[in-house]
């Protein structure tokens, strides 16, 4: 920016761009948008299960309990991630009905093959759950796979997908998860649906933009 | 669909019916309209509002609220004309009325002098279709300024030392800077670079109807609640809409260009929302359907009279596809960015625009901007440093305290145009409605994957002087999906090796004139829609003088 066209006077602008103009035309309508998306996920979230029976529900809770344990922090489980999950298989993820009706029975073999004693992903301990969750891939990796598309998946790593989208969606819609808007504090994105400048650490004493002295003389 | 609008009847002859609402389609229906003529417009998407977007990743993202549908219309690739084509996403482009314009970045660059004539300048390329344009930088800076002002374009003119010649500053100051503009200008600064603030098709301050942008977070790849992103829809088909002579007709996907005995276009063939057949009649046809499905249309248009496809004597429908080359470098810091908010772009520079062929052995030239475009789901699949563990208590702190410290340098470079990269129909893949699935065939020039790395390496020098605490970049390799849909029926004056003149006019078919990305003869660096517009406004110009001295018709 200019001298005279500083982040003070930015401000001012975008000030006035919430001033009357935009008010009157679509802001309210937005708002009452976003307020019913916010009830409606509310009124949504003691429902019943959808798609999982409710043994498997918990089951499926405790495998996104450990994708995104709970600590002194919030994770998949206070984020309702199970009921997101649920709702997916009978939306947006109803092709990966087959991969949870399969998966799952294959993933209780894995448990009983690990620890006999045991027949249920749920009743094992969280170090016994984490073996039986490194069977799958040693822990794939999450870099360096820039927005890769679902291909051919394990069961597994459909769950950490679901369980990730489950966590982060927003929390205003209708899909029942990141409830409470807990995946968003974890992350420290701010539920807010606009922002003013400064935003951050590096951008706050920004003196507004100056040509540097090479760049004047240059054309 | 305000209550302005006309209802033409399909066997009513317009003056014209435009093909494509996006970019290129929404401009032209605006000016054609408000010059005076009687417009039907198709567009395959449905007709969203405001209202209906949403920062619902999955229903953005994984449903394609936005976007052309791979079930729907299932594309194929393949990289060489030998080679057997695979079903893959291969394009995505936005599929609703203001089409890419309404999810796109609005990086907003002017193409500089280079662009137009840099063949004569390099000299033949070999493996390439190298050429130059039949029009100028000059003759379009008019229209340049025209967008930025009509259109709603924030910059600072003067800021950087490459920009071209313009007529006019830029009509409101640049949006505010972000953390990854700040780190970026500083790191650029010291390497001798020359950074500026973006200019961006985002509004800086509000105008009649539309926000300023208030730094919602949810821009690349969404739609904007507040109509601040300057999209076609809320910049000229409301506009067009209010003339009372500009039909937008939505959920119409164009199939055929109807021709009659004497080799004229008399009209569009689609279908409906219940896929019924209709033809809408006009005395002109324009096409503005992307580089991807304006060509794959007037392939579909083949008949006896033109056996190999539309306007296609030249044989170059659908050849010569350029998306743009391109390279991603990503940093953390030490303390938060909070990048998350606001528009995606605040920092570019222009340093790499021209580069020394001979010197580095590779033709082309690009620019770098400092961003940060990942939405939070997004972020988490693929926004973490390598080697991070995937699930767990790691992955968990490691989401938790990189989402505010991370940010891109995305690096955007030329394609050279390859004859055999394009697009065709093909042979077995049908769409739901029973058409040829688009194919694509595409092999990067080596020297684009050479100009990439190049410039990545760059990339990475200047987060390593920016002071990241991590830096890591991706393997540049030979791209197999595309945005950026240009030079599929490139402009130019010869009609043995181009497939419109430079009035947009086909060489072949007097009534029909294309106009989009398909139009380009060369890339650019990595930034169309600015260009894409500018052409749009300049063609309305010359088809409007076309038409008054009738020599359209008839």
């Amino acid at each position: 920016m200019t001298n005279e066209s500083s982040r003070r006077t930015f401000l001012l602008h975008s000030a006035a761009g919430l001033g009357a103009t935009w008010i009157s035309a679509q802001w309210p309508s937005m708002l009452a948008a976003a307020t019913h998306a916010r009830q409606a996920a509310k009124s949504a979230a003691p429902a019943k299960f959808e798609f999982f029976t409710p043994e498997q529900a918990v089951e499926i809770e405790a495998i996104t309990a450990r994708i995104i344990p709970t600590d002194d922090q919030p994770g998949a489980r206070e984020a309702g991630a199970v009921y997101f999950i649920d709702r997916a298989l009978v939306t947006f993820a109803s092709d990966n009905q087959k991969d949870y009706k399969e998966g799952l029975p294959e993933l209780q073999e894995r448990v009983h093959e690990l620890f006999p004693s045991l027949t249920k992903f749920s009743a094992a301990t969280p170090d016994q759950q984490d073996q039986v969750l490194h069977s799958y891939d040693s822990g794939a990796p999450a870099g360096g796979r820039r927005r890769q598309r679902a291909g051919s998946q394990s069961f597994f790593e459909t769950v950490r997908q679901h369980t990730i989208a489950a966590f982060l969606i927003d929390p205003d819609s209708d899909r029942r998860g990141n409830s409470g808007g807990v995946g968003w504090q974890v992350i420290g994105r701010e539920r807010e649906h606009m922002f003013q400048p400064p935003f951050g650490y590096y951008d706050k004493d920004y003196p507004g933009w100056q040509p540097a002295a090479k760049d004047a003389d240059k054309k | 669909m305000t209550p302005e609008q006309p209802k033409y009847k399909t066997s009513d002859e317009v003056d014209f019916v435009i093909i494509g609402s996006g970019a290129a389609g929404g401009i032209l229906a605006k000016e054609l309209s408000t010059n005076g003529f009687r417009v039907v417009v198709l567009e395959q998407g449905p007709y969203l509002t405001e209202s209906d977007f949403s920062h619902d990743e999955i229903k953005v993202l994984g449903e394609d609220l936005l976007t052309n549908h791979p079930k729907l219309q299932p594309n194929t690739f393949r990289k060489t004309p030998s080679d057997k084509a695979k079903q893959q996403r291969a394009v995505m482009y936005g599929r609703l009325v203001g089409g890419t314009s309404v999810h796109f970045t609005a990086n907003f660059w002017r193409f500089h002098e280079i662009d137009f004539i840099e063949r004569s300048k390099i000299g033949p390329v070999p493996g390439s279709t190298f050429s130059d344009w039949p029009i100028t930088y000059s003759d379009l800076e008019p229209y340049y300024t025209k967008v930025e002002w009509e259109i709603g374009v924030s910059g600072l003119a003067g800021a950087s030392p490459f920009d071209p010649p313009r007529s006019k500053p830029y009509p409101m100051p640049p949006l505010p800077v972000k953390g990854s503009g700040v780190i970026f200008e500083r790191a650029a600064r010291q390497l001798g670079y020359h950074p500026f603030p973006a200019p961006m098709a985002i509004l800086s301050q509000p105008r009649p109807g539309r926000s300023a942008c208030v730094n919602c977070g949810f821009c690349l790849a969404f739609g904007c609640e507040v109509g601040a992103k300057s999209s076609s829809l809320v910049a000229a088909i409301r506009v067009a809409e209010k003339t009372g002579r500009c039909e937008i007709r939505p959920n119409s996907y164009v199939h055929r260009i109807e021709t009659d005995a004497n080799g004229r276009a008399v009209g569009a063939v689609y279908f409906d929302e219940k896929r019924n057949t209709h033809l809408q009649k006009a005395k002109a046809v324009v096409v503005c359907a992307n580089g991807a499905e304006t060509p794959r249309l007037l392939l579909l248009s083949a008949n006896k009279q033109f056996p190999n496809g539309l306007a296609n004597s030249s044989g170059y429908v659908g050849k010569n596809l350029m998306i743009n080359s391109g390279a991603i470098a990503l940093g953390l810091f030490e303390h938060p960015l909070n990048d998350y908010k606001g528009f995606a772009v605040s920092r570019i520079s222009h340093d790499f625009y021209e580069l020394d062929a001979q010197k580095l052995g590779f033709v082309g030239g690009g620019g770098l901007d400092a961003r940060f475009d990942m939405t939070p789901i997004n972020f988490a699949i693929g926004g973490l440093p390598p080697g991070t563990p995937g699930w767990g208590k790691d992955f968990k702190s490691a989401l938790s305290h990189n989402f505010n410290r991370t940010m891109e340098i995305f690096c955007h470079g030329t394609s050279l145009p390859v004859e055999n990269n394009s697009f065709s129909l093909d042979d077995e893949v049908k769409d739901a409605w029973g058409l040829p699935a688009l194919r694509m065939t595409y092999k990067d020039h080596p020297d684009d994957l050479k100009l990439c790395n190049w410039m990545a390496g760059h990339a990475m020098e200047l987060l390593d002087v920016a002071g990241a605490q991590k830096k890591w970049t991706f393997p540049v390799g030979e791209q197999q999906f595309a945005v950026h849909l240009l030079g599929t029926c490139r402009m130019g004056a010869d009609p043995k090796t181009s497939v419109i003149n430079a009035d947009h006019r086909t060489h072949d078919v007097k009534n029909l004139f294309l106009c989009d990305g398909s139009s380009f003869v060369t890339s650019g660096r990595g930034q169309p829609t600015m260009t894409i517009e500018a052409l749009a406004f300049r063609a309305a110009d010359r088809i409007t003088a076309l038409a008054k001295r009738g020599e359209i018709a008839g």
